[in-house]
């Protein structure tokens, strides 16, 4: 088994899962109709995107374990997903603006993981592609829209990008999995990542009128499982039949 | 001088012979209010149906069951949509309808005032709730008003999805261990009446229906809709391998047709009144989803004028 490939299979369906559960949380209390519906759409392309990961995954393992197993029974320090994505939803700007730096990192990653050695993550990654380049432009639509809005509006949303600036660094940062990956020539260079990801977040703040935040003490752990107290508690949610009733099909 | 005597004789030979009515088409204000009423308590059943799922979106069992809860409650939000927008044509705003809801005026199907406490409500409110509104929106894909009877025809066929993915769920529950049987007979017995309250009161009861049947809009009568749904359920409970918490249950060989037991109307009347185990949590997440919203909202008005400006500002330089 190729235990570096796995790991790396793992660490991208963590980020897919996670954030697609906080954002599933959002359906039937969206704002409006129309944004709950776009959400839930974004919930559904994650939680697809780590379905199709956590079967490849468990493929390369090829231990008998399944996609549920995989994200049911891994407990919380099993989890290699970024610390930004298990941030609260908070309000709907706190929401956008999590989105917004998780897209325009997810965006150049999926692009970049399309020419992977590996053809079955290349193909995951071009269909993904085609959903998260949706999901930036419903980011960066709402964060111009919030932050040239009202005042209320502005104010509400440079603060939730004050809060979540320091979990941002962490998408940059390659762990050994990222860095083996790469000279597998299976993984993706982060450091091009974040070029990309750079001039999006400018672009679009300045259009937005928002302030860029300074770079102070910046958070990590999540890519090596070392969670903030939130993961827990959507893992306690996620896993709670499969752990109350184990062995049972659904 | 328009008659309106005359239009009303009109009006009322294109619905005999099954002509639709089209929103710029003249019509009584009756029939047009009678409309708004139906159609927006339609709509808002949809959206506040949104929530007793949605309960069970983080705890769903599996991905698969996941992102298929998911997919479900987002087409009752895109029901809710149509519906809405069925509505406008008669004249009025869907956030004017939606200030009626929260401010009590207009009603939601009562069936949503109960809670969802387990897996297996999941799959019976699917089979039985989804399945009981099968029964009329069927009906109303007919109804004479014809966006309406267009919005149901859209609507239906997402429905009868729905109700299968229900169905199979129950059907993975009982091939399952004792506890998930457990849970399956218990969602049954927690979900059979309250379906059956769906169908509104007894006929000799109903106050709307006998106009609603002439105009066409209503084309079966609430106690036959409920018959026809007790009919059609019973055979499948029986693959479930469940019983149906009703001792006055039995095929009646000469009328062809279940009998049934009494419904508690009392029951039915109280949550009507708001006293459902849950009608106050349902509001209260309208309201909020709402209140909180109010503000994004805002954001996106002010800066669609702010974009409207610039963009008169430069072709005014230019």
């Amino acid at each position: 088994m190729n235990q570096t490939l796995l790991n790396y299979i793992l660490q991208i369906a963590d980020n897919s899962l996670i954030l697609g559960s906080r954002i599933s949380e959002w359906c039937g209390h969206g704002p409006v109709l129309e944004q709950d519906i776009a959400l839930t759409n974004i919930a559904l392309d994650l939680i697809g995107q780590a379905r199709s990961l956590f079967q490849y995954a468990a493929e390369v393992e090829g231990q008998g374990r399944t996609e549920d197993d995989l994200a049911y029974l891994r407990i919380a320090r099993e989890y290699r997903n970024v610390l930004l994505v298990e941030q609260p939803n908070g309000h709907f700007g706190t929401t956008i603006a999590r989105q917004f730096l998780f897209d325009a990192y997810h965006y150049p990653f999926y692009k970049a993981l399309m020419n992977s050695k590996d053809e079955t993550l290349a193909a995951i990654a071009e269909k993904s592609l085609k959903e998260v380049t949706y999901h930036l432009r419903f980011s960066s639509e709402w964060m111009i829209r919030l932050g040239d809005g009202t005042d209320e509006s502005h104010e509400k949303v440079q603060n939730a990008l004050y809060d979540l600036w320091p979990y941002t660094s962490e998408l940059f940062v390659p762990s050994e999995t990222d860095n083996s990956a790469l000279e597998m020539g299976i993984g993706v260079d982060l450091s091009e990542v974040k070029n990309f990801w750079n001039e999006k977040v400018d672009e679009i703040l300045k259009i937005a009128t928002l302030e860029k935040p300074q770079d102070g003490w910046m958070q990590s752990g999540g890519k090596q499982g070392k969670h903030s107290e939130h993961l827990g508690f959507i893992l306690a949610e996620m896993q709670y039949l499969q752990r109350t009733y184990p062995g049972q099909e659904w | 001088m328009v008659d309106i005597t005359s239009l009303e004789k009109k009006f009322q030979e294109r619905i005999d012979s099954e002509i639709k009515i089209e929103p710029k088409d003249w019509m009584p204000d009756a029939y047009r209010k009678t409309l708004i009423r139906q159609i927006s308590q339609h709509a808002h059943s949809e959206i506040v149906g949104m929530l007793p799922e949605g309960n069970w979106i983080t705890r769903a069992p599996s991905l698969r069951r996941k992102v298929a809860l998911l997919a479900k409650i987002q087409d009752e939000a895109g029901h809710g949509l149509y519906l809405y927008s069925a509505c406008e044509t008669l004249g009025v705003e869907r956030e004017d309808l939606i200030d009626q809801l929260h401010s009590g005026k207009a009603k939601y199907s009562s069936i949503f005032n109960y809670p969802s406490t387990t897996w297996a409500d999941i799959g019976a409110i699917g089979w039985l709730v989804d399945g009981a509104a099968i029964m009329n929106q069927v009906m109303l894909c007919r109804t004479s008003y014809g966006p309406y009877s267009r919005a149901m025809v859209r609507i239906c066929k997402e429905e009868s999805f729905h109700q299968r993915q229900g169905y199979e769920i129950l059907l993975t529950l009982s091939r399952g261990s004792e506890e998930q049987k457990a849970m399956l007979q218990d969602a049954v017995n927690r979900w059979w009446w309250p379906s059956l309250m769906m169908f509104g009161p007894n006929d000799k009861d109903s106050t709307h229906s006998a106009q609603s049947m002439k105009w066409k809009i209503k084309r079966k009568s609430n106690d036959e809709l409920r018959q026809q749904f007790v009919d059609i359920t019973v055979g499948q409970a029986k693959v479930l391998g469940i019983t149906l918490p009703d001792p006055d249950l039995k095929w009646n060989e000469e009328r062809g047709h279940y009998d049934f037991g009494e419904i508690d109307w009392e029951e039915f009347w109280n949550v009507v009144k708001g006293n459902g185990p849950c009608n106050r949590e349902r509001m209260a997440a309208r309201k909020k989803a709402a209140a909180e919203g109010q503000w994004v909202k805002d954001a996106a008005i002010a800066y669609a004028e702010k974009q409207r400006k610039r963009k008169t500002e430069t072709s005014r330089v230019a």
